[in-house]
């Protein structure tokens, strides 16, 4: 199922997609947020912002906004 | 002196690239900054065998050659000129075990440039616990280079490491990943244009908004307007680069090293539940912060309180030792506390940079960011703003430098703004001695101190002005920058004690001597400025005085207290004083005060030290002052000069004034501009004279 990343929920995994080019920093990429990585969303703050993500094996924390951009293939549990 | 093996450390944040610093030259090392910028500049000496010496310098931790900071652009421009004294005959890469594939992307970038590189896997006691293995041997054969595995904790692997070092020579200098391929066209076109420059290097110029001051000038404009592609494209290109990259690492890493996921989820899980936790991660951030005032305000008192002493004794042991004179009285009178207004400071600075370290390190503050930044964005700031605001408390300086990693440029700008608001330490003794003179020792409600009540409201005020403005300015200032925002949460790390002691030693030094110089300064000026004047007056004093007693007006008990008093009146200083009383009087204040206020916006903290010397006090004894303050009559009303009123406005005074010439020059350096820290200035300055003087005509 194909959704965006800032609706995943805690503890859910996806698979990164594509994202709009404008909208993501290039230091997303370079740290590993590429199309193709496993993206697994350890903890939500209060309000729902900024998640906290584990992108294959990266773990780093990005605003709601930036997700927003990121189309994801969530995973169904196994 | 043989000429020395330049070594370069890079790497990504949070790999232990500091550690390994540390281990590879132990003490032999110093800070400095960049020329021109305030970037911290760290080299030290490490010897190899065959008593090969290397000079190691430790580049800002960055994740790629994509610079975005000012503390990146330093790594780039280093390795783009060849002519740089510091140019590295070797690099060395140093990364994380656990995230070795992202350390690797920079490894690439640099060895496209034609450096000799030795690739660190730092951490490797990790390894076991997490069920990692790697095929070393493999890896070094895939990336063309030698690779050190060491553990800066067990402090094993680091003689291979300088072995590797000094046989530099006998690596491969060929790149692993050929840009070119992102799009071959354009890139032949390059090398069309410029045969004679190297490929990678010329698309990191064209890429980069890096200013390479140092560079062959000439040469590097013309590449620079070497734009055949838009902005646009470029940005894709360099994310078309990032994905080659990766896919190169990715193929490396699947032959090379296998991680067992179920044994890596552990401990960083169980601690990220309860400190990223909506309601125990607050409870504890705000304990840690409960544990951080309480370490600078009250333990540090201690220490506080000795130098206080030995240095009131060291001013009497100087007078009483040296031959009387003008140059005894200089140091005795001016300089002794003066440096005595400095030392005093480091016990809170070093409790505050222990605790900030300790933070880093363990890789905690990852983790406040991550809780505060949606409330801190209610009011324009970033959850990065939490560590400015924080050190803010001990002083601005090192808290405006901490802004750095914050991406959006409003959002750094308001922090910065904002920072000068929170009670830095400097703001202590001024508080302490008004509110001992003015606020009585009573208890309220039978537990809570009235004292340190209002103390702690003054801590509230600083903090809540801070955020307001923030909220205001977040309003006012017009600023285009898109919310971006990426923090690496790290693993968390027992800290090393060497990484803390000497980060506290340096960071403590480095404040001890920037701000020292100028109160010494202030000091010895303010000394010389008090201890002579204009005319005949001043010489006369003396004269004068002691007829005034034979005349019978005052006991020669009091003999010395009046020509003191009597040649401040007509020193340089006093006449200085009296002109702008006429401005201060409306707050409450006299003439002698409005000369602290004065001094003071070269540094807070000189209020007190000015009043010592303008009161005549012979010794830096806290009592001795606060007696002579309490002791001061309001020439114009009566009654003591230090009541209620002028104190409630001159601790508001001090709460919003902005009174410190080295605060402002580091936001001139920061914000690369006046119009800040002049806005600062007047605005800050301003709103504190209202302030203080709405408070006094009300009180009154």
């Amino acid at each position: 199922m194909t959704t965006s990343l800032d609706l995943l929920k805690r503890g859910e995994k996806a698979i990164i997609v594509e994202f709009t080019l404008n909208m993501v920093p290039l230091k997303l990429l370079e740290m590993g947020c590429l199309p193709g990585n496993e993206v697994e969303l350890v903890q939500i703050a209060p309000f729902k912002d900024p998640m906290y993500l584990n992108i294959n094996g990266s773990h780093l924390a990005i605003r709601k906004e930036t997700a927003s951009h990121i189309t994801v293939e969530k995973l169904t549990h196994e | 002196m043989s000429k020395q093996l330049n070594v370069a450390l890079i790497g990504n944040p949070n790999t232990g690239k500091t550690s390994v610093f540390n281990q590879l030259t132990g003490l032999k090392q110093q800070v400095g900054n960049y020329p021109g910028i305030t970037v911290e500049k760290k080299e030290g000496i490490c010897k190899l065998p065959r008593g090969v010496k290397a000079h190691i310098l430790d580049l800002p931790g960055t994740y790629s050659l994509n610079a975005s900071s000012l503390d990146e652009n330093v790594v780039i421009e280093l390795l783009l000129n060849k002519n740089d004294k510091d140019y590295p005959d070797v690099a060395v890469v140093v990364s994380d075990v656990e995230n070795l594939k992202r350390n690797l992307l920079l490894f690439t970038q640099i060895k496209d440039l034609h450096i000799p590189t030795i690739l660190v896997i730092n951490m490797a006691d990790r390894m076991e616990r997490k069920a990692i293995s790697l095929d070393i041997e493999k890896l070094e054969e895939r990336l063309e280079t030698k690779i050190a595995l060491v553990s800066s904790r067990k402090n094993t692997g680091f003689d291979k490491l300088k072995e590797l070092i000094g046989n530099y020579k006998n690596l491969s200098v060929e790149p692993c990943v050929n840009a070119s391929v992102i799009a071959p066209e354009y890139f032949d076109r390059l090398r069309k244009a410029f045969p004679k420059q190297d490929l990678y290097k010329l698309w990191l110029v064209i890429t980069q908004d890096v200013n390479f001051g140092k560079l062959d000038r000439n040469e590097m404009q013309s590449i620079s307007t070497f734009q055949t592609e838009s902005k646009s494209n470029l940005k894709r290109l360099q994310q078309k680069e990032t994905i080659v990259r990766y896919q190169f690492i990715n193929g490396v890493l699947k032959e090379t090293l296998s991680i067992d996921h179920l044994a890596a989820k552990d401990l960083r899980s169980r601690l990220d539940r309860v400190l990223t936790h909506k309601v125990w991660g607050y409870l504890i951030f705000f304990a840690i912060l409960l544990l951080i005032f309480q370490a600078i305000y009250d333990w540090s008192s201690y220490p506080m309180d000795l130098i206080d002493e030995g240095f009131a004794a060291m001013g009497e042991w100087v007078r009483n030792t040296m031959p009387p004179g003008a140059f005894t009285n200089l140091i005795s009178e001016g300089i002794i506390p003066g440096l005595g207004g400095i030392v005093i400071f480091i016990p809170q600075i070093a409790f505050l940079f222990l605790f900030i370290s300790l933070l880093e390190e363990s890789g905690y503050m990852s983790r406040v960011v991550f809780l505060m930044d949606r409330i801190m964005r209610r009011f324009g700031l970033s959850g990065k703003s939490v560590v400015p605001l924080v050190s803010g408390t001990a002083c601005a300086i090192p808290a405006i430098m901490a802004t750095r990693n914050i991406e959006n440029w409003k959002e750094r700008l308001i922090t910065i703004l904002v920072t000068p608001f929170t009670t830095c330490s400097a703001r202590l003794p001024v508080y302490l001695i008004i509110i001992s003179l003015v606020i009585p020792d009573e208890r309220v409600l039978y537990i809570f101190n009235l004292q340190s009540l209002v103390l702690m409201l003054l801590y509230l005020i600083g903090f809540g002005t801070a955020i307001l403005s923030a909220w205001i300015l977040d309003r006012i200032l017009k600023i285009k920058s898109r919310t971006f925002f990426v923090i690496e949460m790290p693993n968390y790390k027992l800290p090393l004690f060497k990484n803390v002691a000497y980060n506290v030693i340096e960071k403590t030094k480095s404040f001890v001597v920037g701000a020292g110089k100028i109160i010494l300064a202030i000091s010895i000026v303010l000394w010389v400025l008090a201890s002579n004047g204009p005319g005949d007056a001043f010489s006369n004093a003396e004269e004068n005085s002691i007829a005034r007693m034979e005349a019978g007006e005052f006991p020669e008990s009091e003999l010395d207290k009046h020509i003191a008093s009597e040649k401040l009146e007509y020193s340089y200083i006093g006449y200085m004083g009296k002109a702008i009383e006429p401005v201060v009087q409306p707050l409450g204040y006299d003439w002698k005060i409005g000369i602290a206020i004065v001094s003071s916006f070269a540094a807070r903290e000189v209020f007190v030290g000015t009043l010592a010397t303008i009161y005549s006090v012979g010794s830096d004894e806290e009592e001795t002052i606060k007696n002579r303050m309490a002791g001061e009559v309001n020439p114009i009303l009566g009654g003591p000069l230090f009541n209620l009123a002028s104190g409630i406005s001159l601790l508001l005074f001090y709460a919003f004034a902005m009174q410190c010439m080295s605060t402002l020059a580091i936001v001139k350096r920061e914000t690369n501009t006046w119009k800040w820290p002049i806005l600062q200035l007047v605005v800050m300055s301003g709103f504190a004279y209202v302030v203080a003087l709405v408070a006094y005509q009300l009180i009154i």
